[in-house]
């Protein structure tokens, strides 16, 4: 009950784990992005607004005296308070940027009204206009932030997790049906170990898990799968130097044994051999599963996309520093992956 | 009500023990008697015949030769027993069924879900050919497979061919020919059903002739002169010489210079 309690705490406390944030301003690409976004806002105002190309150009110049200077302030002033803005809450720091770039507006008004170079619109329209610019680019800024949410890679993370073939559950179910007259202790045992199989599958999908956990699960969906397929299915377990301690995204191993079984046992006639080899290797952990190759069942559905879910899952995991690698040898098909060797959970950005 | 004579067909042990425990226990109001029971398309086509069976449950996905596959090649048998099929999880078989109307049942299969496909089956009989071959072609459409064995009824028994022992097909006046390197055989496919069946290892060389692509060893000129020049097909494993048609040169020269 209480492991309940805590799970659902946590849940609803990674719903909010992203509020909005505003962008960081002394980043050189948010710099950029205001820069040309505003310039090309006021070349589309002195598109819109004039009849020739010289006169466009006339145009876009005349203000851009103006713009400009309230541009380049706002920017350096947004630079020095950016810490500040950093420690506000959304909604505050949203007001400040406004009312920074609406009093150096007014600044520049002031300035330019004095010198009397060219005639200036009126004070209430040049306000206007910046704040609708503010308003847009913070919008803006607020769309791109959730696009790059790393809440939306955690959603998609779960997507791709929660997978099972039906074929295995449907099969698996008749299975145990079969067994609790003959057999009532073994089906317990089975029912037991499909519980497990499923809990992790419908788990929360972004936590790590210890190796030695993803072993028990391999070896619960194992003692399964031999139920339906007895002695056609083989397994050697080569796990004498596996990293136990090693952490790894839930359900990478599972998926690539159930793989081995669906495509290399499951269409042979006879028994099928699959091997599950996981080691340390510096400070890498290297996992490797093999089965026998049908080349003729190799467009059943479903092989590639499981592989590339894995692969896919790996990056967010890990980005660059995982590898998975197929191939087929001498009538066997074998998966490897590689992962660093991490005993903590470094944050993820 | 005499007993029932029912085959089992699956690849998974407790599948077929599940099953057996089913029609155990309606014994009372269907009796029925497992005559055999086969663990795969190819050990069925074996045993099948000589059981006497009236009606078969039929795993779909089986290693080898699956379930569609079997009920095919069952159907050339004299008294063809009825079936009805049985699937986990096969989304396009369980369409193929629907639209043709075949039995079927889904894992795990429930008593009363069994006693009335049993009932049915036995008073409506076996399937026809024709029925399955359309449910066949509806699921090739789905995963791209065709059958592994062309089959020849032989009396009571059922003799298989594998396709890539099949060197060409040949349309005489009713039936089909299949010709193979040691003897020819009897087809009751027409030629264009197994042409769109089997296009990926078949290309027509003229209105009434199949050749497996693998068998063709080249092209000889047969007659005619230059400007129409006329060709033959020389094929592994037989010393046959079979002519092309004008209209299929063009894709047969294709294959020509791709080898």
């Amino acid at each position: 009950m209480a492991r309940a309690y805590g799970g659902a705490a946590m849940a609803s406390i990674k719903q909010n784990a992203y509020p909005d944030v505003l962008p960081d301003f002394r980043n050189l690409g948010v710099i950029a992005r205001i820069l040309i976004a505003v310039n090309l806002l006021a070349m589309a105002a002195a598109l819109y607004g004039s009849s020739g190309w010289a006169q466009t150009l006339d145009r876009f110049v005349q203000a851009a005296a103006f713009l400009e200077p309230v541009l380049l302030t706002s920017l350096v002033a947004l630079y020095a308070v950016s810490p500040l803005l950093a420690r506000l809450p959304y909604i505050s720091g949203c007001a400040l940027v406004m009312a920074l770039v609406l009093a150096l507006a007014a600044a520049t008004h002031l300035l330019w009204a004095r010198g009397a170079a060219p005639p200036v619109p009126a004070l209430a329209r040049v306000l206007l206009l910046a704040a609708i610019v503010v308003a847009v680019l913070l919008g803006y800024f607020r769309l791109l932030s959730k696009a790059f949410s790393p809440a939306l890679s955690e959603a998609r993370l779960q997507a791709l997790q929660a997978r099972i073939r039906p074929h295995f559950l449907f099969n698996s179910l008749n299975a145990v049906l079969a067994l609790i007259r003959r057999d009532p202790k073994r089906a317990e045992r089975a029912l037991e170990d499909l519980a497990d199989l499923f809990r992790t599958l419908m788990s929360d999908g972004r936590q790590f898990v210890r190796l030695a956990d993803e072993i028990t699960l391999l070896e619960r969906y194992a003692s399964i799968e031999q139920l339906r397929l007895g002695e056609r299915l083989r397994i050697v377990w080569e796990l004498d130097s596996a990293p136990l301690d090693a952490l790894l995204p839930p359900l990478v191993l599972q998926p690539l044994l159930e793989n081995a079984v669906y495509h290399g046992v499951e269409p042979g006639t006879g028994a099928g051999e699959v091997v599950v080899h996981v080691e340390q290797r510096g400070d890498r952990v290297l996992a490797r599963i093999e089965n026998p190759y049908h080349p003729e069942h190799q467009h059943r559905a479903g092989n590639r996309m499981a592989l590339a879910n894995i692969r896919e899952r790996l990056q967010l995991f890990f980005d660059a520093e995982a590898r998975l690698v197929t191939g087929e040898h001498e009538g066997r098909f074998r998966v490897e992956i590689e992962i660093p060797y991490r005993l903590r959970e470094t944050s993820r950005a | 009500m005499s007993e029932l004579r029912v085959f089992i067909v699956d690849d998974e042990a407790p599948a077929r023990e599940r099953l057996r425990e089913l029609l155990g226990d309606f014994a009372e109001d269907i009796p029925t008697a497992v005559v055999g029971e086969a663990r795969n398309g190819l050990e069925a086509v074996e045993r099948v015949p000589a059981s006497g069976a009236q009606v078969l449950l039929l795993d779909i996905q089986m290693p080898g030769m699956g379930g569609l596959e079997l009920a095919r090649h069952l159907a050339h048998l004299p008294d063809a027993p009825a079936v009805i099929f049985v699937t986990a999880h096969d989304r396009h078989a369980v369409e193929a069924f629907e639209l043709n109307a075949l039995d079927y049942l889904l894992k795990p299969v429930r008593a009363e879900r069994l006693a009335a496909a049993l009932r049915k089956a036995s008073a409506a009989g076996a399937p026809t050919g024709e029925k399955l071959a359309r449910a066949a072609e509806h699921v090739r459409e789905s995963d791209g497979r065709a059958r592994e064995y062309l089959s020849v009824a032989e009396r009571n028994r059922i003799l298989l061919v594998p396709v890539r022992d099949v060197v060409y097909f040949r349309a005489e006046l009713k039936y089909v020919t299949l010709r193979t390197r040691e003897r020819e055989h009897l087809v009751e496919d027409s030629l264009v059903a197994l042409e769109r069946e089997f296009a990926d290892r078949f290309v027509r060389i003229h209105r009434n002739c199949l050749v497996s692509k693998a068998a063709i060893r080249g092209f000889e000129r047969a007659a005619g002169d230059d400007e129409d020049p006329r060709w033959l097909v020389l094929l592994e494993g037989t010393d046959e010489k079979l002519p092309v048609s004008r209209r299929q040169w063009p894709t047969l020269r294709g294959l020509a210079t791709e080898k």
